[in-house]
């Protein structure tokens, strides 16, 4: 560019370098320069200027393109490849930790662990004469630990919180208008599911009552065989989604509202905080409830243990189902 | 975890986990995700921690993957068939 600004100043500037060379010498005023230069010479001259700045800016123009052709053809290419090899590089270097890690643990199962130590000891010792439950994970979890069962439940209602305030529409009251947005998401889900799907109501017909069923049992037996709340919580959820999505949302809205959400989650978790206070205030260091622990083995044993399992089972089946019809209607 | 089953059951979950990340359709992603939940299920029954399989196979090969189709039917990643079309209620 410096040519051409260069050119230019030949063209334009009366106060040239040349021209004060040719004043100095002459010892003229510049009168005699512009005299010398005709229109003629002054348009020819232009033309030469614009004729190299176009030259010039062609040339710019094609070295772009070629580098924009570049970048989009084989700089793309070697981008890709640099990418793919860097991050095989990260893969191999992340799997080699790992990996090391892996062989760097004690064999599984080994008597010598250093996870075998005086709790594990105590809890296999005492265990089920403290808490009274045979399956002693679910003394572990609702007994000792109850205290981490709690917030885990909390964390699990907070999510359903979230999930609620992010994915609800509307208000779901008996006599409001539906809104647009509900309207569409209506149609959105008639558009997609299946409704009276013959092969998926006889077999839901048959098969909720037995997962239902099965999932109160693993509640109910948490402190005897295994399974407990979470899990047994989470089967109950998985019927009634089948159930729902046998049904749809007709069926299931005459038994699960909104409002039998809301207490359904509220309560039981009111109910824990309520049962294990006592044990919470004390630095969730006291496991004896007053409550008889009863014979081990029998259903109505092991203190708290089994209200405990029957609240957190009914928070997760609530939020499974809720967390189902919100991501597919935002509605129950 | 030695016997033969176990490095079966091993091995198929490792095939799932790579299948899982290597697939190009989003559906077939979420169905192999659907069955590494059930292999481990069986890898935690056969580390004898039946609560966990429990809780494994309720919780990661369904609901976990029910959500995730949903949310696939929300992102217009699962396209309804010819047969499922039929035109919404004039009741809603």
């Amino acid at each position: 560019m410096s040519l051409i600004k260069k050119l230019e100043s030949y063209l334009y500037d009366d106060d040239s370098a040349l021209d004060r060379e040719i004043e100095h010498s002459l010892g003229e005023p510049s009168e005699r320069m512009q005299r010398e230069i005709s229109p003629e010479t002054f348009a020819r001259r232009e033309q030469q200027v614009d004729d190299l700045r176009h030259a010039l800016l062609e040339e710019e123009h094609e070295q772009y393109l070629r580098m924009h052709q570049w970048s989009v053809t084989k700089g793309a290419k070697w981008l890709k490849r640099l990418y793919r090899a860097m991050a095989v590089c990260m893969l191999a270097v992340m799997g080699v930790f790992l990996l090391q890690t892996v062989v760097a643990l004690p064999p599984f199962g080994a008597a010598d662990n250093p996870y075998n130590n005086e709790v594990s000891q105590r809890y296999i010792e005492q265990g089920i004469p403290e808490t009274g439950a045979i399956n002693f994970v679910a003394g572990m979890i609702l007994d000792y630990r109850a205290f981490d069962t709690f917030g885990e439940s909390t964390v699990l209602f907070v999510a359903a919180s979230s999930v609620l305030l992010l994915l609800k529409l509307g208000d779901h009251g008996k006599n409001e208008k539906p809104t647009q947005a509900m309207l569409e998401a209506e149609w959105d889900d008639r558009h997609y599911e299946p409704k009276n799907d013959e092969i998926l109501q006889f077999a839901a017909k048959i098969l909720v009552p037995v997962v239902l069923l099965y999932g109160i049992y693993v509640v109910l037996n948490g402190h005897l065989s295994p399974g407990g709340g979470f899990s047994g919580g989470a089967i109950m959820g998985a019927a009634l989604i089948l159930y729902l999505n046998a049904f749809g949302f007709e069926k299931t809205g005459r038994f699960f509202t909104f409002k039998l959400f809301r207490w359904a989650t509220f309560l039981p978790l009111m109910t824990y905080a309520g049962l294990k206070s006592y044990s919470f205030f004390t630095g969730a260091n006291h496991i004896d409830s007053g409550i008889p622990l009863g014979t081990p083995g029998a259903i109505l044993s092991s203190g708290l243990i089994l209200p405990l399992n029957i609240c957190v089972g009914l928070i997760v089946m609530c939020t499974m189902y809720a967390f189902y019809t919100l991501f597919r209607k935002g509605g129950m | 975890m030695n016997s033969l089953f176990g490095i079966i059951v091993l091995s198929f979950l490792l095939v799932c986990a790579i299948a899982t990340c290597l697939s190009r359709s989003l559906l077939a992603s979420v169905v192999i995700f659907m069955a590494y939940s059930l292999l481990m299920s069986i890898v935690w029954i056969l580390m004898q921690s039946p609560d966990l399989a429990i809780t494994e196979a309720a919780v990661g090969a369904g609901v976990t993957s029910l959500l995730f189709f949903i949310t696939l039917k929300k992102i217009h990643a699962i396209k309804p068939g010819e047969e499922d079309r039929h035109e919404p209620d004039q009741k809603a």
